[in-house]
């Protein structure tokens, strides 16, 4: 959570700065240093995701060197869920908190000719955005842990396709929908590298 | 921290928990002692204690000296283990501090978001004279140095004054003290407190009733802190009370000063924990030498101390150690100069349990606990709490603020694992707060902002 809040910190600084060095009334302009301010930050928070990533190896390796019989109390996976949980959390409040305190509030949704489902919408793009984080934790760990660059790039490029889908908003189908399906790919993709399977699934659901 | 001392004015009970601590099969994590935050010396009459203390390695030593003779072999053996031990359970005291801290600060942030009294201004303490009504920057500025440098000197005044007392042995004035200012704090911010929440929420309440519940919260509270009770409620008590104290910072200290006062505290802190002549590691060393307990300041402990045959659950009486100033009732709408008592030092008066026969090897090791002054925990309090009463109605600042000071907790407390000494809280969490609230409020809220109206994702 804290890499994540280092991460958004910096990418809203090099907006800021970026804003307060351009001209405020040009409309495409702001809308453009946006599109590049969000894309920086999907950048940026892919990057602290390695760093945290590489932190946490070392502090496996510290556990190991001390533990008694040689092996870490806790697992790089069990680490990759946590930061990944971590990650999404965080973004998840700092999407929603705001508007839920809103939301307590007098007011009417959309009265200004925006849409109505704009509280709705928001929950369900915070939370698809949660499990994605979580998913591309253990993905990316995954691909760092085997070096298999191309988990990694996919883990970057989903980021920027679901960040990007966003700027369909309030075109909701062309945001939700695909945010949802890139979700469900995610979640049997995470599934299967952590060692589940169909077999272990139908085991589950039966209760065997 | 306070390795469970006994009370420092009991006699010195020749089996206490340290001696049991120490022949225990697992060597004693030390309880982990932040800086000694004692701005005990209180102002005029009341003074300000402060203490902030987690320390580690005093209680070791001081445990080594006592059971040294019995088991010096064990001691070198146990070094090892120790660093395994430390690590492994280390996590788990991080975990047991985090659950109050958190705690604190949800009480004190609703509170600040609900109650309005909190964010009024209704006056200054006599400990920042410099209004801040000042039309131009520099004059403002000056007026926040001005402020600070005469709260720190309080401060400093207060901790030497403590020390002082603490080594001609004046037991009886410091427990006077700290009984006078739990008193204060537990009953008459109580009942602002209340009365505050009820005009809030529009509640009657009768004065037999209010009555009734003041006295009952207070005298259980008095019992708890200072004498012996389950340790949850201890735990429980000294929250509020921390809570209770950050209020009243929040509420009393003008914008500016806060700020700048938060910084200080924490340079304070650093210095006076580490330097060789600072006030906190005096009053340490003097009680290592002495084998008493570190003089009871107002410390949380997360865990009992005492073995399995032990009476007392709780591990520490912290005394909330808080001088009441002449309380001048009247000035209350307009003044609160005269009194506030800080309760800062924690007084560790553990009730120590006739440690008998204290079966050494039943021990557990999730017997020992961290300790974090109370201190830190207003301290933190106070600067998630100003996050949230100033800074533009945002919950991002809050959350960031939050998240940084645990973060620096984690930090001090890795720290303290690896230097096994006294250690002050304040310094790393305080600088990653005051760092993640002016950025958070300056800079990602425009971006979150600009980023919700066009329901953009990152």
């Amino acid at each position: 959570a804290f890499f994540w809040l280092v991460s958004l910190l910096l990418s809203s600084l090099i907006w800021f700065i970026a804003v307060k060095t351009s001209d405020p009334r040009d409309e495409p302009l702001q809308k453009g240093l946006l599109i590049f301010g969000v894309m920086f930050s999907v950048l940026l928070q892919e990057a602290f995701r390695f760093l945290y990533y590489k932190l946490l190896r070392k502090a496996i390796e510290g556990l190991v060197a001390l533990s008694e019989d040689g092996c870490s109390p806790i697992s790089i996976q069990q680490m990759a869920y946590v930061a990944g949980v971590g990650f999404g959390l965080m973004s998840g409040a700092f999407s929603m908190i705001n508007l839920l305190a809103d939301a307590l509030g007098p007011g009417t949704v959309g009265i200004h000719g925006d849409s109505q489902l704009y509280f709705l919408t928001s929950a369900f793009m915070t939370m698809v955005l949660i499990f994605l984080h979580t998913f591309w934790g253990i993905l990316f760990f995954h691909g760092c842990e085997h070096r298999r660059w191309w988990e990694i790039t996919a883990v970057v490029v989903m980021h920027l396709a679901v960040s990007g889908s966003t700027f369909c908003n309030p075109l909701y189908v062309g945001s939700l929908v695909p945010s949802y399906m890139l979700m469900a790919a995610a979640a049997v993709w995470a599934y299967l590298l952590s060692g589940g399977s169909a077999q272990n699934l139908r085991r589950f659901l039966l209760c065997k | 921290m306070i390795t469970i001392m006994n009370n420092s004015d009991s006699e010195e009970e020749p089996c206490n928990e340290r001696t049991s601590l120490m022949s225990a099969e697992s060597p004693p994590v030390p309880s982990y002692q932040d800086g000694l935050q004692a701005s005990e010396a209180g102002k005029f009459q009341a003074h300000r204690k402060r203490r902030t203390r987690s320390s580690h390695s005093p209680n070791n030593v001081a445990d080594e000296d006592v059971s040294a003779a019995g088991f010096p072999v064990r001691e070198s053996t146990l070094d090892d283990e120790e660093e395994e031990l430390t690590l492994k359970y280390g996590a788990k005291h991080v975990i047991m501090l985090f659950v109050p801290v958190t705690l604190c600060m949800i009480v004190v942030v609703a509170t600040i978001k609900s109650v309005h009294f909190y964010t009024e201004k209704n006056g200054q303490l006599i400990y920042t004279p410099f209004s801040e009504d000042t039309p131009s920057v520099g004059q403002r500025l000056l007026n926040s140095v001005l402020n600070t440098i005469i709260m720190i000197s309080v401060i400093i005044v207060m901790t030497l004054f403590l020390v002082v007392l603490y080594k001609y042995r004046c037991y009886k004035f410091i427990h006077g003290w700290l009984i006078l200012s739990s008193l204060m704090l537990l009953f008459l911010f109580t009942y602002i407190y209340l009365g505050e929440v009820l005009k809030t929420y529009n509640v009657a309440m009768d004065y037999p009733t209010l009555f009734l519940i003041i006295w009952n919260f207070g005298a259980v509270g008095m019992i708890c802190i200072h004498w012996k009770g389950p340790l949850k409620l201890q735990q429980a008590y000294l929250i509020m009370i921390s809570a209770l104290m950050a209020l009243v910072f929040i509420k009393y200290l003008p914008e500016w000063s806060a700020w700048v006062i938060l910084g200080a505290v924490s340079i304070y802190d650093l210095m006076a924990v580490l330097c060789p002549k600072g006030p906190l590691r005096l009053l340490v060393e003097t009680a290592q030498e002495r084998n008493e307990p570190i003089f009871p300041a107002l410390i949380y402990s997360s865990a009992m101390m005492w073995t399995v045959g032990m009476v007392k659950p709780d591990a520490a009486a912290r005394g909330p150690s808080q001088q009441i100033q002449d309380a001048d009732e009247d000035g209350r709408e307009n003044h609160w100069s005269p009194s506030h008592a800080d309760s800062h030092v924690s007084e560790m008066r553990g009730p120590v349990p006739t440690c008998p026969i204290t079966s050494f090897e039943e021990l557990k090791e999730e017997e020992r606990g961290v300790k974090l002054g109370l201190g830190d925990f207003i301290f933190y309090s106070v600067l998630v709490g100003k996050a949230a009463a100033t800074a533009s109605g945002d919950w991002n600042t809050t959350l960031a603020c939050f998240v940084a000071i645990l973060i620096g907790l984690c930090l001090t407390l890795l720290l303290l694992a690896v230097f096994k000494k006294a250690l002050p809280a304040l310094p790393i969490s305080i600088t990653f707060g005051l760092v993640f609230y002016f950025s958070t409020d300056n800079i990602v809220r425009p971006f979150m902002d600009t980023l919700a109206s066009h329901q953009l994702y990152i």
